[in-house]
């Protein structure tokens, strides 16, 4: 049993023993790459003579390996020169894990970006402004409502960007304007008051309303932030929630943050259109792919996405998915008035989003260099036959539950994604990162030696034993976070160390229990059996309460503190087995089933 | 070598230590009253740049630099290696915080106009006022809870007058470390916040193995004062709290040594923290199981529970 977890936990933490080979990968927008593309590639490389090696086509992008990371950062700039637009060039860590382990699922532990380099992004959804710009549209909305129906309100806004309040000079007028508001919105809650013969109603949100917009918001800015990251070439990017409205986006070995920064804030823009009729001059319109079938439309913008106020995917009463799409009251006059003598025809929705690529211009002295172009990318992202005048809300069918999901989360990220502001950046350059992993890794081999010589010392034949399970314990903590796929930062390295050092203390309350046995007159066998035993509780109780600790660090700490946390909680449990069962196994081993006389465990 | 046999009065000097400890503690907090801590940028937010320059750096000369282009609140100071250099600059007040987060790219093109060969970034942070609220708010909540957490732990394993030993030993511990931060002005920061925790960890540690003795003796010596009881007690484990702390030391200095600049004061802060939890789990929670006349009475439980609990593995 013993031997099978220890012969486990080395096969799953070999991995980290195979260097990645730092590597280039090449995608394309929307072809897969070819057997040619690669041949011109390689050609590329070998004219400039840059060394390369294991050239493959995977799925659909190209993998080149290189055996430094100066010559990867020089081919891909010959390789982007040497491509024609359309292709996304990232740099990339390329795996050396043999066949034979990977077909057990055995990977390697993630390298954090303070191990690596690159950068990380905090960034903050704006939801106040959301929040403000959904108010906003509701009161504008109610005004519209309230002059059709003539109803004299004294005044309406929106206070503190908090709740609508709706003044009224008498009773009667402030009752037809709730029973319009019940009608017509109602999802808000109505609180009626009076002050100073002034009638008022106060209109807010209710707080599940609230949370599931934040929640679609930052949905729909994460989205955003995916698409963006893309075009970045950046080969294993993160993006993820933290919290009700910050997203992380890390992006490993990305140097150039002014630039990255820059593409992350851009704002993507939702168009509504037409189709061309047949026959319509070609300069009028533009062709787009939808679902394997070409569209032409029309160059003319019917509706503007920031007249868009709120979008959901929904079911209708048949239980069919459907998109509902909420206008705001100009957008819903505008659109009811064209829709209305297009009837039967078919209208579009593009999304538009401006990215950047590199270009190779010649300076003056016909050198090659790079430049960032800008670039707008435009999707046809719904095709729709108009089935009668549309107002302020309607609804797009025939979309499976999957589409509709998806459709909804593309308008939003167009037309409803919240400002977003950097809250929090760091940057780890790759020089200082490998400085990092150089410096932790000595710590460990130091520390390590230092610890295990002096167990040696201290406790002869015992010792051997102590390292023995202290060997194991670390490779165990490797397995184990490989296995989880856990990622290594710099504190977690420090975390590694730690566990070393305290993860003796286990042996030494046994060893020292055990020489207390003996010092008391017992047996060796009797004191080995005693010291083990009597020392559990205390083993238990002190890890116990320091596992506790670790948790409450991985609760409050971010990126690299909880990386130290974990390693520190994984390692009192790897230390905990070792010590007490590993250090048992090898003592039962080496002094077990025979009569002997003396313990060799250093003087008592 | 072996420390068991030779009986050391430890709790002879009991009440010198106590007062010893306190003035440390009164020092710790006097410092931290007056010197407040050298707050990292994680907590008080700003900028930080550390750049690397291909000869030797020109620090007064990058000070006038930034001085001239309107960063007159910029710290620069070199790190590490003479060509490196670290900016931190403080975010403007009243800036809005979008604006702010450029403030390293613009830096770290100023330097490079200034500089004739290339200059390489090594690592920039960029940390908004209210992330850095929020973990300074974080991290002391962090501390309490770890605390609430063992206090409750200890009570429920041992006994109330423990947990109290227990928590006053780890309060002393982590004050005498943020007291010594702050004399010497060594910069606090996220990771020196974590390697308090782990302070706490490790100082728990121990604690708890002097208590589960002490409880053991009470349990089974049938004659002896209190005072006589924790100085056996103590005396059977002290060869095992100076082992282990032994080795942990020697982790933790080959840490400072090897770990480079970036984890100094992890390092530093661990190491105070090993230093002066060992010799609070004997002088401080023991001393205070005393103060609050720990007895027998307290430990003995009822037979049916006593059983439960020896028959622990």
């Amino acid at each position: 049993m013993i031997v099978v977890i220890i012969l486990l936990g080395m096969l799953y933490s070999a991995p980290n023993l195979y260097p990645d080979d730092p590597a280039i990968q090449v995608s394309h927008e929307a072809e897969a790459v070819t057997e040619a593309d690669l041949n011109g590639m390689t050609a590329a490389l070998e004219t400039v003579n840059i060394p390369y090696f294991g050239e493959v086509i995977n799925d659909r992008s190209a993998l080149i390996r290189f055996s430094s990371l100066d010559d990867q950062l020089r081919g891909k700039s010959i390789i982007e020169q040497s491509l024609g637009s359309g292709f996304i060039v990232a740099l990339n860590l390329a795996p050396t894990t043999p066949g034979w382990l990977r077909a057990i699922n055995a990977g390697k532990m993630n390298l954090g970006l303070d191990l690596q380099g690159g950068v990380r992004f905090v960034m903050e959804v704006d939801m106040e402004a959301a929040f403000q710009r959904r108010m906003e549209n509701t009161v504008s909305n109610i005004r519209q409502q309230l002059r059709a129906d003539r109803v004299r309100s004294r005044s309406l806004s929106l206070i503190n960007n908090e709740y609508i309040e709706l003044r009224f000079d008498d009773e009667e007028s402030r009752s037809e304007a709730r029973s319009i508001i019940r009608e017509n919105f109602a999802d808000l809650l109505v609180t009626p008051r009076e002050q100073a013969g002034i009638y008022m109603i106060e209109l807010r949100m209710t707080p599940e309303d609230v949370l599931q917009m934040q929640r679609d918001t930052i949905t729909a800015n994460r989205t955003t932030i995916l698409n963006r990251v893309d075009s970045l070439g950046v080969s294993e990017p993160v993006v993820q929630q933290q919290g009700a409205d910050r997203i992380v986006i890390e992006l490993p070995g990305v140097q150039d943050t002014a630039q990255a920064k820059r593409i992350l804030q851009r704002i993507a823009t939702l168009q509504f259109h037409l189709e061309a009729r047949p026959g319509a001059p070609s300069t009028s319109f533009e062709t787009f792919e939808y679902q394997g079938q070409m569209v032409n439309v029309d160059n003319d913008v019917i509706l503007q996405g920031d007249r868009v106020s709120n979008v959901r995917s929904a079911f209708d009463q048949q239980g069919l998915p459907q998109v509902v799409i909420n206008l705001d009251a100009q957008g819903g006059q505008q659109f009811s008035r064209i829709t209305r003598d297009n009837i039967g025809n078919l209208m579009d929705i593009l999304l538009i989003e401006t990215k950047t690529r590199s270009v190779f211009v010649p300076d003056g002295e016909g050198n090659l260099v790079e430049e960032q172009e800008t670039y707008e990318e435009k999707r046809l992202i719904s095709h729709a036959v108009i089935r009668a005048a549309l107002g302020r809300e309607f609804v797009i069918t025939g979309l499976s539950a999957q589409e509709a999901n998806e459709l909804s989360l593309l308008i939003r990220s167009g037309a409803l994604a919240a400002p977003m502001y950097f809250v929090n950046e760091s940057t780890v350059g790759p020089s200082l990162g490998a400085e990092n992993i150089d410096q932790g890794s000595r710590a460990v081999y130091l520390g390590f030696g230092m610890v295990m010589l002096f167990m040696l010392a201290y406790y002869r034949v015992f010792g051997i034993a102590a390292n023995i399970a202290l060997t194991v314990n670390v490779i165990l903590l490797i397995s184990v976070m490989s296995i989880m796929g856990a990622t290594l930062t710099l504190p977690g390295i420090f975390g590694i160390v730690l566990t070393v050092g305290m993860a003796v203390d286990a042996n030494v309350l046994i060893f020292t229990r055990i020489r207390e046995e003996l010092a008391a007159g017992l047996s060796p066998q009797g004191a080995i059996a005693g010291g083990f035993d009597r020392a559990f509780s205390t083993i238990m109780d002190a890890n116990l309460t320091t596992f506790l600790v670790a948790t409450v660090l991985f609760t409050i700490g971010t990126g690299p503190v909880k990386g130290f946390a974990i390693t520190l909680m994984i390692g009192i449990i790897t230390s905990m087995f070792t010590a007490i069962v590993v250090t048992r196994g090898i003592v039962n081993l080496m002094y077990g089933g025979r009569q002997v006389q003396t313990l060799s465990i250093g003087k008592y | 070598m072996s420390l068991i046999n030779k009986e050391i009065d430890f709790m002879g000097k009991r009440k010198v230590l106590a007062v010893c400890s306190i003035i440390a503690v009164l020092i710790s907090l006097g410092s931290l009253a007056v010197n407040s801590l050298q707050f990292g940028l994680d907590f008080t937010s700003g900028t930080l740049v550390e750049v690397a320059y291909m000869q030797t750096a020109d620090v007064p000369g990058i000070r006038t630099t930034l001085t001239e282009s309107g960063y007159d609140q910029a710290v620069v100071v070199p790190f590490g290696s003479d060509r490196v250099v670290l900016v931190r600059v403080p975010t403007p007040d009243g800036q809005e915080e979008r604006e702010a987060s450029s403030i390293g790219d613009e830096i770290v093109a100023l330097l490079q106009a200034n500089s004739d060969t290339p200059v390489e970034i090594r690592s920039s942070e960029f940390v908004s006022p209210k992330v850095g609220e929020e973990l300074a708010e974080k991290g002391g909540m962090g501390l309490l809870v770890a605390l609430g957490i063992v206090m409750l732990y200890v009570a429920v394993r041992f006994q109330f007058k423990f947990s109290v030993g227990a928590v006053t030993a780890l309060a002393h511990d982590v004050i005498i470390t943020l007291g010594i931060f702050s004399l010497f002005k060594m910069t606090f920061d996220l990771t020196v916040l974590a390697a308090l925790l782990a302070v706490i960890g490790y100082s728990l540690n121990d604690t708890i193995v002097v208590s589960d003795r002490i409880r053991e003796n009470f349990r089974m010596l049938r004659v002896g004062t209190p005072e006589e009881i924790i100085n056996i007690s103590t005396n059977q484990v002290f060869s095992r709290t100076l082992i282990t702390s032994f080795t942990t030391l020697l982790v933790l200095f080959a840490m400072l040594i090897m770990g480079g600049e970036a984890i100094q004061g992890f390092a530093i802060a661990l190491i105070i923290g090993v230093v002066v939890g060992t010799y609070s789990s004997i002088y401080v929670a023991a001393n205070v199981l005393l103060y609050m006349h720990v007895s027998k009475e307290d430990l003995m439980v009822p037979v049916k529970d006593d059983s439960e609990v020896d028959s622990m593995p």
